[in-house]
């Protein structure tokens, strides 16, 4: 197999990002000489284990947390449904959560199958989000209730990167001894967060998602909070999460997180400028396309745009040729026969979510890069309205 | 990423016969964008009712792009009738075949074509008599019946990939699968057991095995002098208790492995699994 980045232009970062190079550097000596077992008593496994403590400091850094606070897991996946299944343990009275309709799979998968899993019943409540992405807050107040166990809300949308005021939706539930999760893979490195000051008691981070390897999670448990383990065996991680750590990628976390600091300037800075021009640009230049979720409590990095009349497949296909790597919300690319849960649940009409694109961006992207996407763009998208028997010229 | 053909490629990306045919014979127009694919179809047939020009618009993915150049590619210099027998299949043979994910798309090319043909003859297509049974994407018994039969189709899952129906809300799922056991009976072919795991609740299970014990089980084993007991249930795990002559007998564990737990597995669940407690 035959991978060559140099030719890619890489804008679909919130599928997954380029490993940095200062952190493959940190992890080979753990793929090759420092194979030992960070349990381990002797000196040889237990230096790896303090390399290790050092990643977990680093991982705290980013998120105003200590270190003592950051459990490491294999994904958010894991992060998430060991979060949640924690509280309704910690909580078996209590039956209810409190969610939203444009959560990751990873969550909303999760609370299809809690019965499954716990054998329990539960009652589910899934906010819903306004036409441009954003939740309601009197809706969420309402919704928290007497036997709430947990509530669990992303911190901001993978799909448009609208932001959700988590900080002040976790005071609501911390108010009501309501235990708070927030899914954070698509904010953590991109936004600055401080947890000390709020009132998260779980967050999920990824660490692919922030120029890590794939392969290593972590599970932010606020001291204090209420927690059982999902993954038992071994006594890794305080007890916390069974199994033997995957070092490497966990060293090369610790090294992500310490960039993300230095690059959160950038990220908010120049990547955001290389956003709004990209975004600005295709819908100055292309007519009938329309921005998808709030304009400005936003991810710097996303932008989602529907190109109406035509179909996300066709034109990541298209888009595909010039090596320009996005995504799209539309069903063909799902697999599954409608498109985006997120568009839906937004109201986008579906003239306008069969045609969304996701453009993802993060530091390693240029403005020759923006340059040659917005040369291309305009005529892929006329070109398949040609094909669209919808499609009337205006 | 979908797996596809290279022939699928070319004509997604050169599509053959775009455009709209001014005063056409017959035109088909299906699919709708709520559906996520649309497709019209215009013809021009002579006086010997042979297609002498075929053309497309379609609103759709690679798949559904490529199926309907492939069609007019196809069609075109046919007799009305040759025309009336190109299948779904055909299409999708035609591209050197399409992911089973994307079949509805060559369905839809089919589809389009008979509408095309009905409209030129002035006569209204018996699919659209039938009734809706998939409310998200319009898709009638008759539309299920036909796929079912035409692509010899074997499970629910099946028929979404061609048909779509059942693929939005999947409230239809029930209904489709009584259209696919009745259809499947009617073409004289045994009806594929649906893979929908059983499921007991302990009480259900505890009855049941106590049940198989007393009947089945307990009589075999004290024809050698032994006897068993049920101790408990836990999920799937059966803990039972040998008796009599079994505590002693070598053979015991291949007694509890192969008959005792074989047998509660054929009549109870397929999922027991039998241990000594």
């Amino acid at each position: 197999m035959e991978c060559n980045p140099e030719n890619v232009i890489y804008m679909d970062n919130n599928a997954t990002t380029r490993v940095a190079p200062e952190v493959v550097e940190a992890m080979l000596p753990y793929l090759t000489d420092c194979y030992g077992n960070p349990s381990s008593m002797h000196n040889f496994g237990g230096q790896v284990g303090g390399a290790v403590e050092k990643a977990r400091e680093q991982v705290a850094e980013l998120i105003g947390a200590d270190s003592s606070e950051i459990t490491f897991t294999s994904c958010g996946t894991e992060s998430d449904s060991t979060a949640i299944l924690s509280a309704l343990q910690a909580f078996p009275e209590k039956r209810h959560i409190v969610t939203t309709r444009v959560e990751h799979p990873a969550i909303k998968n999760l609370c299809e199958n809690l019965d499954r899993l716990t054998g329990h019943k539960h009652r589910i409540t899934r906010l819903h989000v306004e036409s441009d992405g954003t939740l309601d807050l009197a809706k969420y107040e309402e919704a928290l209730a007497e036997d709430t166990a947990i509530v669990s809300i992303m911190w901001a949308n993978n799909e448009t990167g609208v932001i959700f005021p988590v900080e002040k939706m976790a005071s609501m539930a911390r108010e009501r001894g309501i235990l708070f999760h927030t899914d954070a893979v698509q904010a953590v490195g991109k936004i600055p967060i401080n947890l000390k000051e709020l009132d998260i008691d779980y967050l999920s981070i990824s660490g692919h998602k922030l120029h890590a390897a794939k392969g290593v999670g972590v599970l932010y448990i606020k001291r204090g909070t209420p927690f059982v383990p999902f993954l038992v065996g071994g006594h890794q991680e305080e007890g916390r999460r069974g199994g033997t750590e995957n070092v490497a990628s966990i060293i090369g976390l610790g090294k992500a997180c310490e960039l993300a600091l230095e690059t959160m300037e950038e990220e908010n800075g120049r990547v955001r400028a290389l956003r709004d021009r990209l975004e600005e640009g295709l819908l100055a230049s292309v007519p009938k396309a329309m921005l998808n979720g709030h304009k400005t409590d936003r991810l710097p990095n996303t932008t989602n745009i529907s190109f109406e009349f035509v179909e996300g497949e066709a034109i990541l296909l298209h888009m595909n040729l010039y090596h320009i790597c996005a995504s799209s919300g539309s069903a063909c690319t799902s697999g599954s026969l409608e498109p985006s849960h997120v568009l839906r649940a937004m109201g986008v009409p579906f003239t306008a979510a069969h045609g969304s694109i996701r453009f993802s961006l993060s530091v390693y992207n240029t403005d020759e890069e923006i340059d040659f996407v917005l040369e291309k763009m305009p005529p892929i998208i006329a070109e398949l309205r040609e094909l669209s028997p919808l499609w009337k010229a205006e | 990423m979908w797996e596809y053909t290279d022939k699928v490629q070319e004509h997604f990306l050169k599509p053959q016969n775009v455009g709209e045919i001014d005063n056409p014979s017959g035109t088909g127009d299906v699919g709708s964008l709520a559906c996520g694919d649309a497709l019209k179809l215009t013809l021009k047939i002579d006086d010997d009712e042979r297609i002498i020009d075929a053309k497309f618009k379609t609103f759709g993915c690679a798949s559904a792009i490529a199926s309907s150049s492939a069609l007019t590619i196809m069609v075109t210099g046919m007799t009305v009738s040759e025309a009336e027998r190109v299948t779904n299949d055909d299409i999708a043979d035609f591209l050197g075949g399409l992911p089973k994910e994307k079949m509805h798309c060559s369905v839809m090319g089919r589809e389009a074509l008979e509408a095309a043909i009905a409209d030129y003859r002035g006569v209204i297509l018996p699919m659209a008599e039938g009734e809706v049974v998939c409310d998200c994407f319009g898709v009638t018994d008759l539309d299920v019946i036909r796929a079912i039969k035409e692509s010899d189709l074997r499970s629910v899952e099946e028929i979404t990939n061609f048909t779509k129906a059942g693929g939005g809300c999947g409230k239809c799922e029930d209904t489709l699968r009584d259209i696919l056991q009745t259809t499947i009976s009617d073409v004289a072919l045994k009806p594929v057991k649906l893979d929908t795991p059983k499921r007991m609740t302990t009480l259900q299970k505890i009855k049941k095995i106590e049940e198989v014990l007393e009947r089945e089980i307990k009589p075999a084993l004290k024809k050698d002098g032994g006897d068993i007991e049920l101790v408990d249930v836990d999920g799937d795990f059966v803990m039972v208790s040998l008796r009599g002559a079994c505590t002693s007998c070598a053979k015991s564990q291949t007694t509890l492995k192969e008959y005792v737990e074989k047998k509660l597995r054929e009549l109870v669940l397929d999922s027991l699994i039998v241990e000594e407690a």
